[in-house]
């Protein structure tokens, strides 16, 4: 009775296993693996991907039954394959924009990249029949999919430059559409590439934050002062209250572009204000007149403040480096230094006097941190001094028992 | 000498019978001769410690032993507090110097075969106090609280806690909890300015009355041959304080113009930074671990120079018991390669520590 018992045990045993094993089965996967290059790399590719990661698999997008082993019977009447290029969004859509479905798999994935997409220049083309425009594939990959949080993903901030620019910076791929392609190398100068690859700094902007994800245009002039402001509230405030407000609007200049670039936005210099050769004050306002005073005595402003923290600077690291410790006033110093960053911000205003006002409550500030670094090097020359008299008296000293020592050998009986 | 000096001397002779210790110092002698200059760096360690003793006390006037308050109290020591800068950097450069010196009056007296009998206790009693003085150098650097000091304190009860067994008990000990935080700065500081001084200064009690009764040993190389001896007081007191002086002049120009930096307060938030170190003291062992083989047959590599270390330090402890020669008055040369071996192993390992990129 118990080998009955056994046996029977082991063929159900047998048969759940068989159907578990058929249940995983996945004949795309298998003949793929087998299959070279384009045909192979589904196969390779989607071992990673976030799809996979979700328990979905080649049906869900492409159909067919990889429960089959023959490829004819696989590929059954549900089969879709891949679908052409002008197809991508809305296949990928089926999924994307079903809220339902998608909350399924992560509540808060957004749906509406369709409908973005569809407003974007390359929803626009692709719209009018023009295939070479980039559909979803093109920055997401195809498979091998990772979400944006992925370092490796193309579209992981880091990565977003390039994933544009494999496109953008191809001059003939964008010689029909008559654009730039420098964007890319010019973005690589600016401060934002900088914060972004060499600190690692998740929020400086890559191309999306300016242009946007799915819904991507070039920003309207009148709108760019707006994508500046969402990473620079401060300075765009400052710059409506300034004169050039009206004044931009009027000659229809887009505001911070105008001054500070496009793509190439370098780190911004003492040298852009004032009227020096760098200057970007004179490329409207004309020599001797009013506004081109007024830049002059704000570059003066700032370069004096700017000199002076230096100078204190460089008498505390020479403080520091003959020995007496200067943390407390190089801590001062560098609260000093935070105001000048935020005067060289409030340029923007063009607030002359308020300019001044604060520039001269930094300078009596500073007036504390060069007495702290005067009296560190006064006490370095007191130490220094003290240790020239101390170490005469003691080579004295030492001398006087070296004498006596050698008395006592000459002593008799010695 | 005036009146007034005399009938001080008579009233303190009377009651403390400071006569018989003159009398003893005038006649106890010591032995001069070629390596007699070896002698010296007995008394300069003795200088060292009480010039320890003092700055710490010092120190303590102001030191805050908090993790919240303790590299502020450094940092105010240093900057705010008259002649501040002068005794902490007297009190960790000396300590650093002392360390140094103990290096060579332990192998001195090694290569001299001095801990020979009757003197093993002399030995002894001073290998139990280098490893105090190792301890209060582990102990003490933790207490500014810095970077440094924090990560290497974390680096080194790591290997602690790697040893077989007691391991994991001990590092739990040593820190007060799993990590490095305020209970191991308390018990670091209890430790460093309490329990190993007094047990050091018990030690040093012993090992400094044993030298008096045993007197200094003079090298086999010279038994049978005339040598000549020079009184204790004031001979060899007085070249002894020439010796002092100038280390007192060493350490002046090193606080001067190297003081002892205050470093960046700990944040045991950040990641270990690269190429944090032990002192130096403590780098030949450091480098051995960093160098070893990750297995050695089936035995993991680190443990098993732990458990060397640990077997090595028991020997060099018992050396006096296992040299039966050099108790013999014979000279006993095996002893004298391995001693210098070891020195190279040291002076090797050290230098490397500094050397190699990336250690």
């Amino acid at each position: 009775m118990a080998k009955i018992r056994m046996a029977a045990g082991l063929v159900v045993g047998l048969l759940l296993l068989s159907g578990a094993l058929l249940a995983q089965k996945n004949s795309c996967i298998e003949c793929h693996s087998k299959l070279e290059d384009e045909l192979k790399a589904p196969a390779e590719g989607f071992r990673l991907d976030v799809h996979q990661q979700f328990g979905l698999s080649c049906q869900d997008c492409h159909g067919g039954n990889p429960a089959q082993d023959d490829a004819d019977k696989a590929k059954d009447k549900t089969f879709k394959g891949a679908p052409k290029r002008a197809q991508v969004p809305e296949f990928c859509a089926r999924c994307h924009s079903d809220s339902a479905y998608i909350r399924n798999f992560n509540p808060r994935l957004r749906v509406d990249q369709l409908e973005l997409y569809r407003t974007s220049r390359h929803g626009e083309l692709l719209k009018k029949g023009d295939t070479k425009v980039a559909v979803c594939t093109d920055c997401h990959g195809v498979h091998g999919i990772q979400t944006a949080k992925h370092p490796k993903s193309l579209t992981f901030p880091w990565n977003i430059p390039q994933t544009c620019g494999r496109c953008h910076a191809d001059a003939n791929l964008m010689k029909a559409y008559k654009i730039p392609t420098d964007q890319l190398a010019e973005y690589k100068l600016s401060v934002h590439a900088r914060a972004l690859f060499e600190k690692k700094d998740m929020s400086a902007p890559a191309c999306n934050s300016c242009h946007g994800n799915h819904g991507a245009v070039p920003p309207a002039v009148k709108s760019i002062a707006f994508v500046c402001r969402q990473c620079h509230p401060s300075t765009g405030d400052l710059f409506s209250k300034s004169p050039h407000k009206k004044a931009f609007d009027d000659m229809g200049f887009s505001e911070c572009e105008a001054c500070h670039g496009k793509h190439k936005i370098l780190p911004p210099t003492d040298d852009m204000l004032g009227t020096g050769s760098g200057a970007v004050c004179v490329q409207c306002h004309e020599a001797g007149s009013k506004p081109f005073v007024m830049a002059g005595r704000m570059k003066q402003l700032i370069g004096d403040f700017g000199s002076e923290i230096e100078a204190a600077r460089s008498l505390l690291d020479l403080a520091e480096r003959k020995g007496v410790e200067v943390s407390d006033p190089k801590y001062r110093l560098q609260e000093i230094h935070t105001l000048l960053v935020s005067l060289r911000n409030q340029t923007h205003a063009l607030d002359l006097p308020d300019l001044e006002q604060k520039a001269g409550e930094g300078k009596s500030l500073l007036v504390g941190v060069r007495a702290s670094a005067e009296a560190a090097l006064r006490e370095a020359k007191l130490r220094r001094t003290g240790l020239v008299v101390a170490t005469i008296c003691l080579i004295l000293f030492a001398l006087a028992f070296y004498l006596k020592i050698r008395q006592m050998r000459r002593r008799p009986g010695a | 000498m005036n009146k007034t000096l005399q009938s001080l001397w008579a009233y303190f002779d009377e009651r403390f019978q400071l006569r018989a210790l003159a009398d003893f110092a005038k006649k106890k002698t010591v032995p001069e001769h070629k390596h007699s200059f070896w002698y010296f760096f007995g008394g300069i360690a003795l200088f060292l410690t009480a010039l320890q003793i003092a700055t710490g006390i010092m120190l303590l006037l102001y030191y805050t032993p908090t993790v919240d308050a303790a590299h502020e109290s450094v940092q105010f020591i240093m900057s705010q507090v008259q002649f501040g800068w002068l005794i902490r950097s007297v009190h960790s450069w000396s300590a650093n110097i002392l360390v140094g010196i103990l290096f060579i009056h332990m192998f001195s007296t090694f290569f001299m075969k001095a801990y020979r009998s009757p003197r093993e206790l002399t030995w002894v009693t001073g290998f139990f106090l280098f490893v105090l003085f190792l301890a209060i150098g582990f102990s003490g650097y933790l207490l500014p609280w810095n970077e440094l000091s924090y990560f290497a304190t974390r680096v080194g009860t790591d290997i602690a806690g790697s040893l077989p067994v007691v391991g994991k008990g001990l590092k739990t000990f040593i820190l007060g909890g799993p990590v490095v935080g305020q209970a191991t700065l308390t018990r670091f500081f209890w430790l460093h300015v309490a329990i190993l001084p007094l047990a050091a200064g018990v030690l040093i009690g012993i090992h400094v009355l044993l030298v008096q009764i045993l007197g200094m040993s003079t090298p086999i190389s010279l038994k049978g041959k005339p040598v000549k001896e020079i009184s204790f007081f004031p001979d060899f007191i007085y070249k002894d304080v020439l010796g002092w002086t100038l280390i007192l002049i060493l350490i002046g120009i090193l606080c001067v113009f190297l003081p002892w930096e205050v470093g960046k307060k700990a944040d045991p938030f950040v990641a270990t930074p690269l190429g944090i170190k032990p002192e130096w003291y403590f780098t030949f062992m450091f480098t051995t671990l960093k160098l070893i083989p990750s297995h050695i047959f089936s035995f993991e590599g680190e443990k098993l120079a732990i458990l060397g270390f640990m077997l090595g330090g028991a020997l060099w402890l018992l050396v006096p018991f296992l040299n039966r020669r050099a108790s013999r008055e014979l000279p006993s040369r095996p002893y004298t390669v391995i001693g210098a071996v070891l020195l190279l192993y040291i002076v090797v390992m050290t230098v490397l520590t500094y050397t190699i990129h990336g250690l």
